[in-house]
């Protein structure tokens, strides 16, 4: 049973610090991704023809009802196999940012659907194109409603990061780990990993909630 | 003033013909709620069509607004069909770009105001002008500058419809349907979601409009007292059909049918 040092914790912050940097990268870009992607997903199953909703309905809940660390192992070892190489860094960021954007899909269909009947009646009264009904009319309103959520995802995403240590991105348990196997003592690195995305997480959480009482008024 | 709305057979002489109804049916799943509907209005007339709850006023607007398609029958405006277009002699549902260029000739004012909560109110009266019309910024600004002042709202052409009172709501949603330039200007029961200190000032601008311009406008509203203002033509509902139309002073005060009586009897 060793003791807590904190001469060791000073030694080992550097390295996980930067492992904390390349956390917040990933959850940055694949939060980016899964906004993006999602409202695509969103779109397109809303799309009056069947030959679009089915096939993108079908991509979404396979990618949905599938471990992200399957998918992310798939991404890592198949696709080089097909002649697709990316850094595991951007490999992660395509993982993270799929699987979520088929949350972010569901989040942006709610906030479609909370926008009233009444305003595409009067976008149709006006005669607005259709195009202008989606991006003047309707998601200005549906977006402003589905920040919160989005935000509660990316907090979901920052959790779930520490996955891309298994397909070797340098983020904060792959530092962790690393120390850890030359130093053959976890406890303290571990435990900074675990302090640090709290220090992290529960002031965004906080911040967000901020947030949601400002837009949903 | 004599009927110029009536079924089409009797179709009026004089005044042009710009809304007709030919054997309009309309079904919500197995309730018919029009039953070969016919009926006509002329340029210019102000009608209002009054009928107990359920009767089917609301329909008919918003099949003329093209918020509904009707199961059997035709809607004309002015001479192109609403729900038709004519290919090779023979008349096939109307497509989208068809449907958009007669949506053209019509606006409307609904009951919930449903004004575009993340534009300003000036915005929400340019938008349509702007990118359906292609008016320049300026000129539709202008355009709406003048129908700010008509509704006595130009002091509030920077805030935000949340910001404003429902009657100043819907006198914004007014002027926004003013400016696309209707010739047909769809009205249901506009101030029933108001506060009845607020009913007035919306009633006024309409009165004011009615006066004011050629603009045709079809109604439908409890406001008895408003109704006899602005009416050329009342049309008396009731279960989907004309059971009754005239002037208003023959309906409200000498009305023939036993079902005009009782309705009359219970809002007046
Ligand atoms: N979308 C719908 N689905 C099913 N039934 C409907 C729908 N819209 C209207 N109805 C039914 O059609 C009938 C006529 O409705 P409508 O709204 O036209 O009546 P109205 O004359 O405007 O009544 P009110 O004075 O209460 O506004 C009613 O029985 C109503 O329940
Ligand atoms: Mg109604």
């Amino acid at each position: 049973m060793n003791t807590w040092s904190w001469g060791y914790v000073g030694d080992i912050l550097p390295d996980l610090l930067k492992g904390l940097g390349v956390t917040v990268e990933a959850t940055v870009l694949g939060s980016l991704v899964s906004f993006a992607l999602g409202l695509v997903w969103a779109l397109a199953l809303r799309s009056p023809s069947r030959w679009v909703t089915w096939p993108v309905g079908a991509v979404v809940e396979f990618v949905r009802n599938t471990p992200l660390l399957v998918q992310l192992f798939f991404l890592f070892f198949v696709l080089p196999s097909w002649g697709l190489t990316f850094s595991p860094l951007v490999t992660g960021v395509i993982g993270l940012g799929l699987h979520y954007s088929t949350y972010t899909a569901e989040v942006y269909r709610a906030g479609i659907d909370g926008v009233p009947a009444g305003q595409w009646e009067a976008a149709v009264a006006l005669n607005l194109p259709r195009r202008r009904t989606w991006t003047a009319v309707i998601l200005p309103q549906a977006l402003r409603r589905v920040v919160p959520a989005l935000g509660n995802y990316v907090i979901a995403m920052f959790k779930d990061t520490p996955m891309l240590a298994a397909i070797t991105v340098g983020d904060m348990l792959f530092q962790a780990n690393t120390i850890g196997a030359t130093t053959f003592d976890y406890m303290e690195p571990i435990t900074v990993v675990g302090a640090l995305f709290i220090v992290i997480s529960y002031p965004t959480s906080l911040l967000l909630r901020a947030l949601e009482r400002r837009l949903v008024r | 003033m004599s009927a110029d709305t009536h079924l089409p057979k009797d179709a009026a002489p004089g005044g042009t013909e710009l809304i007709r109804f030919d054997r309009v049916t309309k079904r919500f799943g197995a309730h018919t709620v029009l039953d070969a509907l016919d009926f006509t209005v002329s340029a210019g007339k102000h009608v209002t069509l009054i009928g107990p709850s359920g009767s089917g006023k609301t329909t008919i607007l918003r099949l003329l607004m093209t918020l509904l398609k009707p199961d059997e029958g035709t809607i004309k405006v002015g001479d192109a069909y609403l729900t038709h277009e004519e290919k090779g002699g023979r008349l096939i549902p109307a497509g989208e770009k068809h449907i958009r260029e007669v949506r053209k000739n019509i606006g409307m004012v609904f009951q919930q105001f449903n004004l575009f909560p993340n534009m300003k109110v000036l915005r929400n009266i340019t938008e349509a002008p702007v990118h359906v019309l292609g008016l320049g910024k300026d000129e539709a600004e202008e355009r709406a500058r003048g129908l700010l002042d008509l509704v006595g709202l130009t002091a509030h052409l920077d805030k935000y419809p949340t910001q404003l009172s429902g009657g100043q709501q819907q006198r914004v949603a007014i002027a926004r349907a003013l400016a696309m330039r209707p010739q047909v200007l769809l009205l249901d029961e506009v101030t029933s979601a108001l506060d009845p200190e607020l009913v007035a000032g919306v009633l006024d601008v309409l009165r004011d409009i009615a006066r004011t311009t050629d603009i045709t406008m079809l109604c439908v509203t409890h406001e008895m007292s408003f109704a006899r203002d602005i009416s050329d033509d009342v049309l008396m509902f009731d279960a989907g059909r004309v059971i009754e139309s005239g002037p208003p002073e023959k309906i409200f005060t000498d009305p023939e049918h036993e079902r005009t009586r009782e309705f009359l009897g219970a809002v007046l």
